[in-house]
């Protein structure tokens, strides 16, 4: 495609209005109950106009459920940042620790937020009414977890010998070793980890509303679903997704700036 | 007693032995060179000077005590420049100086510092990043951050093989006054002859590995300062160089004598591809061709 002006805007509008269009086909024809673009817009105004309306518990302006979403994923994150990173040195650092516990990791790794929840909830049962949020942070941490580990642990074993040597020969303590050569070598890679991790965070996010019955943008989704107002999971389907966009855009540009060497 | 002193080193990784008995014996204030083909063990040999590596057999003493472990009072200067990507040139100087003198105080420490890169003549470029500099001014900085911590023994580890030839002979240079400031014990590791007979007390050829040992060392009589253009009309110079160099073109030719060994050629001809397709022969399956061998000496 050659370029032209304003290309970069121009062409983007398109890809939206062909997805306009076909989605406004399938609700005119094969998909009945698929709400059309112009009523999921009526239907999502008020949400959208006043965002930080609160109307209710459940009935609150868009940007309002995204903040408490936000809010709950920070936390979430932080947890599963510090818990991560010192994890993900220990294997990079160490064999035996390695060999102890790669295979629960990659155990671990895959199994679904879903089936977490669940299991935090029950953890925290004794916190009584917090049981909810504790457990949605704990699933947010422990699902998010796992490409800061890895990243961090792959990023430490390919510090190169030079740099360690440079350690050796200055007879660096261990201490200096790590926050002198091995945290600023292993920064990139920590950095490539964090931003996969957040994704995953705001992944899990909409499933923990979704079983809490958390105020937030997936607790919003669920409850719309069962009040068969289908226009308003469109329009958090949409939020939700222009959120993770605007996340990972701001990770990149802070691993950006932390890329070395 | 010599100053540093290695008898009967061997270092094997694994496999062949790279080292072979290795003895070396250098006075305190003299200038060595070690020299010999790429992949000799020049680099491990420093390595085990430095403390990087540890000997399977034999010693290395500096000062009548055996090294086991690096520190720096062997300032080593890699190959590879090794500095720190993240740290600017006066922070990569500076966290040797404070790592070597932790008693002095901070101004101290910055004068020591602002010393080194002055030397090297680099203070224009104190505060740029290792990236925004040439390789020729990495290798300053490195030199600099070595001599910076004051160490008993500067090892130099092909300091300028990775540099262009113009950039070479202006370190060289700038090596050998620097040698002259202060006269500290140096090994340095090249495989250039001309570099070695500039700046080198003594030459040491190392003979090719695996195994490798170092031969009879040359001592380099001309004068200093030596002024490399009048060096090369110089008779001592040539001679010296014809000396080196043979030397180690010997070992070469030994190396390259002692390769014998068979050859296992498939026995088949190339395909015909005049006659026509239906006519010719089915190419062979690789099971049905047929090897014969043949000796080669070099």
């Amino acid at each position: 495609m050659n370029k032209f002006k304003l290309d970069w805007l121009i062409l983007p509008l398109i890809g939206v209005a062909i997805i306009l269009g076909v989605w406004a086909v399938s609700s005119a024809t094969w998909a009945k109950d698929l709400p059309s673009p112009l009523k999921t817009w009526e239907s999502s105004k008020p949400y959208i106009l006043e965002p930080f309306a609160k109307r209710g518990e459940m009935d609150q302006g868009i940007l309002r459920f995204t903040w408490y979403s936000l809010v709950l994923v920070a936390q979430g994150y932080a947890l599963a940042l510090i818990i991560g990173t010192p994890i993900g040195f220990c294997l990079g650092l160490s064999k035996a620790f390695t060999k102890t516990f790669d295979p629960i990791i990659q155990i671990l790794r895959p199994v679904s937020p879903l089936a977490w929840l669940p299991l935090g909830l029950v953890l925290f049962l004794g916190t009584g009414k917090e049981a909810g949020t504790y457990g949605a942070l704990f699933t947010i941490a422990i699902c998010a977890m796992w490409p800061t580990v890895l990243n961090t642990a792959v990023g430490v074993r390919a510090v190169p010998q030079d740099y360690l040597n440079v350690g050796r020969v200055l007879k660096l303590s261990r201490w200096k070793t790590l926050t002198k050569i091995l945290i600023p070598a292993t920064l990139p890679y920590m950095f490539t980890g964090f931003r996969l991790s957040l994704g995953i965070a705001w992944l899990v996010i909409v499933a923990a509303e979704m079983l809490t019955g958390r105020p937030g943008v997936g607790g919003f989704l669920w409850q719309e679903y069962n009040a068969l107002i289908y226009e308003h999971i469109i329009l958090s389907i949409i939020i939700i997704g222009l959120v993770g966009f605007v996340l990972d855009r701001l990770m990149s540009l802070l691993e950006r700036r932390f890329r070395t060497a | 007693m010599p100053f540093l002193e290695l008898s009967g080193v061997c270092k094997a990784f694994g496999g062949p032995e790279v080292l072979k008995d290795v003895n070396l014996s250098i006075e305190r204030g003299e200038f060595v060179a070690i020299v010999g083909y790429s992949g000799s063990g020049k680099t491990t040999l420093i390595s085990l000077i430095a403390g990087l590596q540890k000997p399977d057999a034999g010693t290395v003493k500096l000062n009548d005590l055996e090294i086991t472990a690096p520190g720096p009072d062997r300032g080593v200067v890699f190959q590879n420049y090794s500095l720190l990507p993240w740290l600017t040139v006066t922070e990569n100087i500076a966290l040797a100086v404070e790592q070597v003198f932790p008693n002095h105080t901070p101004e101290k420490r910055a004068e020591l510092v602002a010393k080194a890169i002055a030397t090297v003549n680099l203070t224009p470029a104190s505060e740029k990043l290792p990236r925004q500099l040439s390789g020729g001014m990495r290798q300053r900085v490195s030199v600099a951050r070595a001599l910076a911590m004051d160490p008993q023994i500067l090892l130099l580890d092909e300091p300028l093989s990775a540099l262009d030839a113009l950039t070479r002979s202006t370190l060289q240079d700038e090596f050998e006054r620097i040698w002259e400031a202060d006269k500290k014990t140096v090994v340095l590791i090249t495989n250039d002859v001309d570099e070695a007979l500039l700046l080198a007390d003594r030459i040491i050829p190392l003979t090719p590995g695996p195994g490798a040992t170092l031969g009879e060392s040359v001592a380099v009589t001309l004068a200093r300062p030596r002024d490399r253009k009048a060096l090369n009309h110089d008779p001592e110079f040539k001679r010296l160089r014809a000396l080196v160099t043979n030397q180690l073109l010997g070992y070469g030719a030994k190396r390259k004598a002692t390769v014998t060994k068979k050859l296992t050629l498939p026995d088949i001809l190339p395909e015909d591809l005049d006659v026509p397709r239906t006519t010719r022969k089915r190419p062979l399956r690789p099971h049905e061709i047929k090897r014969e061998e043949v000796a080669v000496s070099a």
